[in-house]
């Protein structure tokens, strides 16, 4: 498939972009020489131990997002649902925070990634139970500001507690988020959860497309909607938490990449997750390039940028709908 | 060999029994009509044979195991929801996902399934046409091709041809009548009690979620039965060109 | 002897005089101090006489930041709100150049007097601050030696070496610091350069780890833990920073001797003298 291999190659160039991006006045030839040959010279340690998990991070994180996004809108069929909107990067930010304000992170470094999946799945709950059946989009909007500002009133509050002097400025990581000084560390953290987390929301694709007709129609064509909900609420708490714990709440990229590549698959849910997985990674990728090269003395938020290319768009989209949400 | 049976199936709003105690059975190569005035419980009886809806009673449909049951019965709901904006042709295919194995491309004998239904039901011209576009007529056209192409021995429709205009309203009937002289059944549920009577082969009336009347259209849609169920009169006569049935008054 | 003052008398009125003078003089020197600032208190406690000092801020019974904190012990302490003080009945309130101004001026406004101390920003800060304390406090000749024995150990710790390794002072979120602040002087006078300055920091500001890395120090001297977790702090921990195998990461050597310009800066180059000629030594 065409799409799929121009894809493909994007996310490949994107990645190799991303590790030359940076501080560093090396040329591109050297700099990927030295994350090749891992001598132990500062560039080597900058090329493996710090560009290298950040690009990788990007296009993890940007996959489960965009993979997610789809996820949601299929299952929901809205083009408004997206994690970050609906509040389910708010809550796992919570159980980040949570986590490691309690110090439970220390102990036990997996508590991280749980915390921010457990909050997840709750708030997906929430929405599905608020916004159910083809819920309204106003329903579904409305659930999610409240979810969100909940979030985000409960983080400034266990934040503000803190005994350490620097944790209040953290809510600026936690709501806009980051990829700044990412290590190993958190690849490691996040990879289980977001494999798993992909491999429930990939299988979901038959049930979504069949979902086009109504659950009805569904359901008499043999998708069973109760496994299908559970393994969205799974898929989406996994991939959602497990970026929202090493990253911070990065919104937007499930909303943005579904709606500009509908067309160009058809318009069909199955193929828009896959599409989407790499279309997300693609944008992450790309953001977290421009943070770098924009203004390289300040630390931009990747958030920030999310927010000026995904907010034009979501009200776009508001305008385009609003004669369906009156 | 029963495509279908249903013994005593009842379901409950509450107290109220919106379906109660239906009894019947549907063998290959019925086209069945499924009549009834407003709220007499048609969509609900149809849902609760196919199992979406919880029920007491038996229903064969409902006690099979989803995959077979999608191979076995199509369903055609009356919301005619498309979610999002495909192709016509993609849509129809749709049709074809409980024969796929897993997350396969469509193979040449879901092709040809396809390509059957859009040429039963004149779709021809339409294939890639992005079907949220469509006028309602049309797409509920779309809609009974997916159902087609599913490919079932058994064909449920809760009222597929409300919105068609006169032509397509009559297509639609013969190509159910087809069906049912090649072998398979269908079941419609429908208000234009004329085309009921002239392309179906047996006629289910309901009134208060009972089974008032089953049988061949000339001994259920008596003038008694007219009457009581629909509150209406009627002109009913086997004419030339086969049986006319046209409510003239409301008698109530 | 008509027209002639007695002698007797003469001395009579320069003896009351004199006295009177002393008197002002001694009554000049206050007796109730307040203290709302941590580096102040410390200053303070160092030079006050017994019974000068009536409250301490409560900085200065924190061990995290205070040098002094077992000394400081004995004191009440408060909350560096104007209400709270001006209840204590100060003649003098010993603040910083960055306590809120809007306390400063209440005080002001209620008939206080409030000395403002700048935070040091060298070394050679510290004696300035020492004698404006001594000054306030009517304690100079006390204060006087104390900046002689300052001198004397500074002299001492702070013989510059042949070979000056290359250190960087690393802080929550990326943070560093330059030659032209009390930290980056501290790094100084133990014998190191500052890495800071090869990329244009004087002051402070944020170095990125890429930066810092590509730099190769000698050394990475680490900033302090702080009580509870914030993520900002992770960047303490990254793996890059033990990934070079020429550079030592120092733990966390600054502590509460490097916050306020007193005498116990000292201790912080002596510790940092010694990390040096360990690395002299491991070497």
């Amino acid at each position: 498939m065409r799409l799929a291999i121009g894809m493909v190659l994007l996310v490949a160039a994107l990645f190799v972009a991303s590790l030359l991006s940076g501080q560093a006045p090396v040329g591109a030839g050297q700099s990927l020489q030295a994350l090749v040959a891992g001598d132990g010279t500062p560039l080597s340690v900058v090329m493996r131990e710090i560009r290298l998990p950040r690009a990788l991070l990007a296009a993890m994180i940007g996959a489960v997002l965009g993979l997610s996004g789809a996820a949601m809108q299929g299952y929901l069929r809205n083009p408004l649902a997206e994690p970050g909107l609906i509040g389910i990067s708010g809550a796992a930010a919570l159980g980040a925070v949570l986590a490691i304000q309690t110090g439970l992170s220390l102990m036990f470094p997996l508590a991280l990634p749980l915390a921010a999946l457990g909050m997840a799945v709750l708030a997906v709950l929430l929405i599905l139970m608020l916004a159910g059946p083809r819920g309204a989009s106003i329903t579904l909007i409305l659930a999610g500001i409240a979810i969100s500002a909940l979030a985000g009133a409960l983080i400034s509050l266990a934040l503000n507690l803190s005994p350490n002097p620097f944790a209040a400025a953290d809510i600026v990581f936690w709501m806009m988020g980051s990829l700044a000084d990412r290590s190993f560390t958190h690849v490691w953290l996040a990879l289980p959860f977001m494999a798993v987390g992909a491999a429930l929301l990939a299988s979901l694709g038959r049930g979504l497309d069949a979902l086009t007709l109504g659950e009805d129609a569904a359901q008499a064509m043999g998708v069973n909607l109760t496994g299908l909900r559970l393994r969205l609420v799974l898929g989406t708490a996994a991939c959602v938490g497990a970026a929202t714990a090493v990253a911070g709440a990065i919104g937007f990229v499930g909303l943005v990449v579904p709606h500009l590549l509908r067309p160009a698959v058809g318009a069909r849910p199955s193929a828009l997750l896959w599409a989407s997985a790499l279309g997300g990674a693609a944008m992450v990728l790309a953001a977290d390039i421009a943070v770098r090269e924009l203004l390289p003395a300040r630390d931009l938020k990747l958030g920030v940028l999310m927010a000026l290319v995904g907010a034009p768009l979501f009200l776009h989209l508001i305008y385009k709908t609003r004669k369906e949400m009156a | 060999m029963s495509l279908l049976t249903l013994r005593d199936l009842t379901v409950r709003r509450g107290d109220c029994p919106v379906v109660d105690h239906v009894s019947f059975s549907v063998g290959p190569g019925e086209c069945i009509g499924l009549i009834g005035p407003n709220g007499a419980g048609k969509t609900t009886l149809l849902r609760a044979a196919l199992g979406l809806l919880p029920a007491s009673g038996d229903s064969t449909l409902a006690a099979l195991p989803a995959l077979e049951r999608a191979r076995t019965a199509a369903w055609m709901p009356q919301a005619r929801e498309i979610a999002w904006p495909v192709t016509v042709e993609r849509l129809i295919a749709l049709g074809r996902i409980p024969h796929l194995p897993r997350g396969a491309r469509l193979r040449p004998e879901d092709r040809a399934a396809v390509d059957a239904a859009i040429a039963r039901m004149e779709l021809e011209s339409y294939r890639n046409r992005t079907a949220t576009q469509l006028s309602g007529g049309e797409q509920g056209r779309v809609l009974i091709a997916r159902a087609l192409a599913q490919d079932t021995p058994l064909l449920i429709a809760d009222e597929p041809i409300a919105g068609l205009d006169p032509a397509h309203q009559i297509a639609t009937m013969q190509v159910f009548e087809t069906l049912a002289a090649e072998g398979r059944s269908v079941i419609v549920s429908l208000h234009d009690l004329g085309l009921a009577a002239r392309h179906c082969t047996r006629l289910l009336m309901m009134e208060r979620g009972r089974l008032a009347a089953d049988g061949a259209p000339g001994e259920v849609l008596t003038p008694e039965n007219v009457d009581r169920v629909f509150g209406v009169s009627a002109f009913y006569e086997n004419t030339a060109q086969g049986p006319v049935f046209q409510p003239m008054t409301v008698t109530r | 002897m008509r027209g002639c003052v007695r002698p007797s008398k003469v001395i009579a009125l320069i003896a009351a005089l004199v006295l009177t003078g002393a008197a002002a003089l001694a009554e000049t020197a206050p007796k109730r101090v307040v203290s709302v600032n941590l580096c102040t208190d410390q200053l303070a406690l160092m030079l006050a006489a017994p019974g000068q000092i009536v409250s301490l801020s409560h900085l200065s019974q924190d061990p995290d930041s205070s040098s002094m904190a077992e000394a400081a012990q004995a004191y009440p302490t408060n909350g560096s709100g104007a209400e709270e003080v001006y209840l204590l009945k100060p003649d003098l309130v010993l603040a910083g150049s960055f306590t809120a101004a809007s306390t400063i001026q209440m005080l002001r406004d209620l008939g206080i007097r409030v000395e403002q101390f700048a935070p040091a920003r060298s070394l050679e800060d510290v004696p300035d601050r020492i004698a404006q304390m001594g000054a306030a406090l009517g304690r100079e000749p006390q204060a006087r030696a104390l900046i002689r024995r300052f001198r004397a150990d500074l002299a001492r710790l702070s013989i510059s070496p042949a070979h000056r390794p290359r250190a960087a002072l690393y802080y929550v979120n990326s943070y560093t610091v330059g030659d032209r602040t009390l930290a980056g002087d501290i790094l100084r006078a133990a014998g190191f350069d500052n890495v800071a300055t090869e990329v244009g920091f004087a002051r402070g500001g944020t170095l990125a780890l890429e930066q810092l890395i590509l730099l190769a120090p000698d050394v990475i001297i680490r900033g302090r833990d702080y009580p509870g977790q914030s993520r900002a702090e992770e960047v303490l921990a990254h793996p890059a920073l033990h990934a070079l195998h020429q550079t030592r990461v120092a733990g966390t050597l600054t502590d509460r001797d490097w916050i306020c310009g007193t005498p116990m800066v000292l201790s912080a180059v002596e510790k940092l003298r010694d990390l040096r000629l360990s690395l002299e030594a491991g070497e």
